[in-house]
C-alpha cells in the first residue's frame, strides 16, 4: 500500500464512526469506497486528507501539495468564473504561468469547459460544477487524487465524463480514492472497499468480491417477497441463501457485481444479528 | 403547519434566544443609556473665584473634576482638548468665561440651559460664553466621525463573517484546509480585502463629510488612520469569531447583529456615555467604537495630539490583539488537522444500489 488507511477507526462518544478500517490506496489504480448514507466513506476520505486526525491506525499520504482533494459539497467558487475557479487553484498550489497555461487547457479541453470559460461557477449545470471541482483537484497533476460523490446527483452522460477524466488521470499514474453510492462506478475500480456502519464488509478487487459471495443467488417472481433476504432487480426479485439452499420456486443466477456487494452487505447484517 | 414551524423554531436555539432575550435586554440597555438629559458633565473650574465658583455647580448636572485657582485660561482650554472636561470655567478679569467642547452638544446644550439658571439665580452677571469645535453645535460634524466607525464595525464585523461562512457552507473551507495554503495565508486573505474595502469606505466618508456637511479635519490624518487601522482590526477579529461560531449566514447574522446593535447605542455615538447609568456605562468600555469615536471626533474636530489619545489608542490596541487572536484561535481550530468536528455517528441503511 503505497497511500491509504490501515486499520483507522474514528470515535465519537461511545460510538464508533470507523472501526479498524484499511483501504489501500495505489499509484496508477483507483480504489472506490462504496455504501449507504452514514457507511463511513465521507470519513475515510476526510481522514485521508487530513482533515481530521483518527483515534488509532495508520494513514499515508503524501505532502499536502500532491493531494487534490473535492467534498461531496460543491468544492468550487459559485461567484467565480470557470477561468477564475482555475486560477485560484493554480495560485493555492504554485504553479508556474507556463505550466499553469499548458494544463489549464488540456483539462478545459477534457471537461467540455472551454466554451464555458467566462460562465460562473454558480450558473454551471451539476455536471459541469462536478467537473469544474474535479478540473480544479486535477490541476497540480496530484499523486493522490481524492473524490468524495463526485457523480453523486449527476446526469448519466456527465457521469460517463467524470469517470473518464478520474480514468486517465489514474492512467497518468495518480492514486485515486473516490467514494461512491453508485455499485456499477465500482466495478471499475483496481479496488473496492464496501463499507457499511463504519465497518468494511468487503474488500479487494470487484473480481475477487464478486468470487467470493457467500451462499447461493437466485432469481424468483411474483409480488411477494420470496424470503427476507431478497430484493428487487428489475421485473423480478433476487434471493440469496447464506447457506447455499436456494427456497423452491428459485432459478440459480449467475451474480454480477450489483448481487456480490448487496449479497455481502446482508451476510455483514447477518452476522451483526448473529452476535 | 404552525406545529412544525414551532418545531423547527424549537431546535434553533439561538433564534429562540434572540427572541426571548434580545427584546429584553434591548428594553434594558435602552431604557438606561437612552438619557436625552445629560448629567454628571465634567467641568474645570480656573482662576482666581474657582473655589466660589465651583460651588454653585452642583450635581448631577455638574460634576467638577478640577478646582484650580493658580491656573487660567490656557489650562481650561488644554482640559477642553484633552476630553477631561466638557465646560470649563474661567473666573477672574471683566467677568466669568465659560468654555464649552461643542464636539458634545447634548451636554452643552444641558451646561447652558443649567448655568443661565445659575447665574440668574445668584445674581452674577451673565458670563461670557464661547464654544469651542464646533460653535454652531452643528449635529453633522459629531454625527459624522462617529457613523465612520459605525460603518466599519458594519463592514468589519458583518460582511466579514458572511465572508467567512459562505466558505463553510459551500464547502470550499474543507478544501482550503487540505490545499497547501498556511492558516495565516487563508486568514491573512480573507481579512485583507474587507480591511482594503473598509480602509476606502471610510476615506469616501471622511470626504463626503467635508465636502458636503463641511465637518472639519482640524488635527493630525496619521492618528486617524491609526486609531482607524486598530479599530478596523478589532472589528475584523469579531467578523471572524462570529464566523467560527456560526454554522450558516443566517446565524452569522444574528450574532453579528448582537454585536453591531450595543455598539450603536453605547459607545457615545448618540448618547453621551458619561450620562449612562453605570449599570450599563461599563459596557461601553468594552466596546471598540467607544474607543474610535472618541479617537476620531478628537483628531477631526478638536486637533487632539497624540500624547492625549494614548488611552483610547492603547485600548484599542489591546482589544485588536485579544479579539483578532481569539478569532485567529479559533480559525486555525477549523483548518487544523485534528481539531474538525467529528463525523456523524453512522446509520443503519439500505444496501447500496446501483
Amino acid at each position: 500500500m503505497t497511500w491509504g488507511l490501515r486499520e483507522v477507526s474514528v470515535s465519537r462518544g461511545r460510538k464508533q464512526a470507523l472501526a479498524g478500517v484499511t483501504v489501500p490506496v495505489d499509484p496508477a489504480s483507483i480504489t472506490v469506497l462504496i455504501g449507504g448514507d452514514g457507511a463511513g466513506k465521507s470519513t475515510c476520505l476526510d481522514v485521508l486528507a487530513g482533515l481530521f486526525v483518527p483515534d488509532s491506525g495508520t494513514v499515508l499520504r503524501p505532502p499536502k501539495e500532491l493531494i487534490g482533494y473535492v467534498p461531496a459539497t460543491a468544492g468550487f467558487y459559485a461567484d467565480l468564473t470557470v477561468q477564475e475557479n482555475l486560477d485560484f487553484s493554480a495560485s493555492a498550489y504554485r504553479l508556474s504561468g507556463n505550466e499553469y497555461t499548458k494544463r489549464a487547457g488540456e483539462l478545459l479541453d477534457k471537461t467540455g469547459l472551454g466554451r464555458a470559460q467566462h460562465r460562473l461557477g454558480g450558473q454551471l449545470s451539476g455536471g459541469m460544477q462536478r467537473k469544474l471541482a474535479v478540473g480544479m483537484a486535477l490541476l497540480h497533476t496530484p499523486a493522490l487524487l481524492i473524490l468524495d460523490e463526485p457523480t453523486t446527483g449527476v446526469d448519466p452522460v456527465s457521469r460517463a465524463e467524470l469517470w473518464r477524466l478520474i480514468s486517465v488521470a489514474a492512467a497518468q499514474g495518480t492514486a485515486v480514492a473516490v467514494s461512491t453510492t453508485y455499485v456499477n462506478e465500482a466495478a471499475r475500480a483496481a479496488w473496492v472497499v464496501l463499507l457499511e456502519a463504519g465497518n468494511v464488509v468487503a474488500s479487494g478487487a470487484p473480481a475477487q468480491i464478486l468470487k467470493d459471495i457467500p451462499g447461493a443467488l437466485g432469481s424468483a417472481d411474483g409480488t411477494a417477497r420470496p424470503t427476507p433476504l431478497s430484493w428487487r432487480r428489475g421485473a423480478s426479485w433476487r434471493v440469496w441463501a447464506p447457506d447455499g439452499r436456494l427456497p423452491d420456486g428459485t432459478r440459480p443466477v449467475q451474480p454480477d457485481f450489483e448481487d456480490a456487494v448487496v449479497a455481502a452487505t446482508l451476510a455483514s447484517e447477518q452476522g451483526e444479528q448473529g452476535r | 403547519m404552525i406545529a412544525k414551524e414551532f418545531r423547527e423554531l424549537r431546535r434553533d436555539r439561538r433564534t429562540v434566544a434572540m427572541l426571548i432575550v434580545l427584546p429584553v435586554v434591548l428594553l434594558v440597555v435602552f431604557g438606561y443609556a437612552a438619557n436625552f438629559r445629560v448629567s454628571n458633565i465634567p467641568v474645570v473650574v480656573t482662576g482666581p473665584g474657582a473655589g466660589q465658583a465651583a460651588a454653585l455647580l452642583r450635581e448631577p448636572t455638574f460634576h467638577v473634576t478640577e478646582v484650580d485657582p493658580a491656573a487660567g485660561e490656557s489650562v481650561a482650554r488644554a482640559r477642553l482638548q484633552d476630553g477631561k472636561a466638557v465646560v470649563a470655567v474661567v473666573t477672574g478679569g471683566h467677568g466669568p468665561l465659560l468654555l464649552m467642547d461643542g464636539s458634545q452638544p447634548f451636554s452643552v446644550q444641558t451646561a447652558e440651559s443649567a448655568l443661565g439658571r445659575i447665574a440668574a439665580g445668584s445674581g452674577i452677571a451673565s458670563p461670557q460664553v464661547e464654544i469651542l469645535y464646533n460653535p454652531d453645535l452643528t449635529t453633522s460634524w459629531v454625527m459624522v466621525p462617529g457613523l465612520a466607525g459605525l460603518i466599519l464595525v458594519f463592514i468589519g464585523t458583518l460582511i466579514t463573517s458572511l465572508g467567512v461562512v459562505r466558505e463553510r457552507q459551500a464547502g470550499t473551507l474543507e478544501q482550503l484546509a487540505v490545499m497547501p495554503l498556511r492558516a495565516w495565508d487563508v486568514i491573512t486573505g480573507k481579512i485583507a480585502p474587507y480591511f482594503i474595502l473598509a480602509a476606502v469606505d471610510l476615506a469616501i466618508i471622511v470626504a463626503i463629510g467635508m465636502g458636503v456637511f463641511h465637518v472639519p479635519f482640524a488635527g493630525n490624518p496619521a492618528i486617524f488612520c491609526l486609531g482607524a487601522a486598530l479599530f478596523l482590526l478589532v472589528t475584523l477579529g469579531m467578523g471572524v469569531l462570529v464566523s467560527t461560531l456560526s454554522q450558516n449566514q443566517g446565524q452569522a447574522i444574528q450574532l453579528a447583529f448582537m454585536l453591531v446593535l450595543p455598539q450603536v447605542l453605547l459607545s457615545g455615538l448618540i448618547f453621551p456615555v458619561a450620562s449612562m447609568a453605570a449599570g450599563v456605562r461599563w459596557i461601553s468600555y468594552v466596546l471598540p467604537l467607544t474607543y474610535f469615536i472618541e479617537i476620531s471626533r478628537g483628531v477631526m474636530l478638536k486637533a487632539v495630539p497624540i500624547s492625549d489619545l494614548w488611552q483610547p489608542i492603547g485600548l484599542l490596541a489591546l482589544l485588536a490583539v485579544v479579539v483578532l487572536g481569539l478569532a485567529i484561535f479559533r480559525f486555525r481550530r477549523d483548518l487544523a488537522p485534528g481539531s474538525r468536528k467529528q463525523p456523524e455517528v453512522p446509520r443503519e441503511t439500505e444496501p447500496a444500489a446501483s
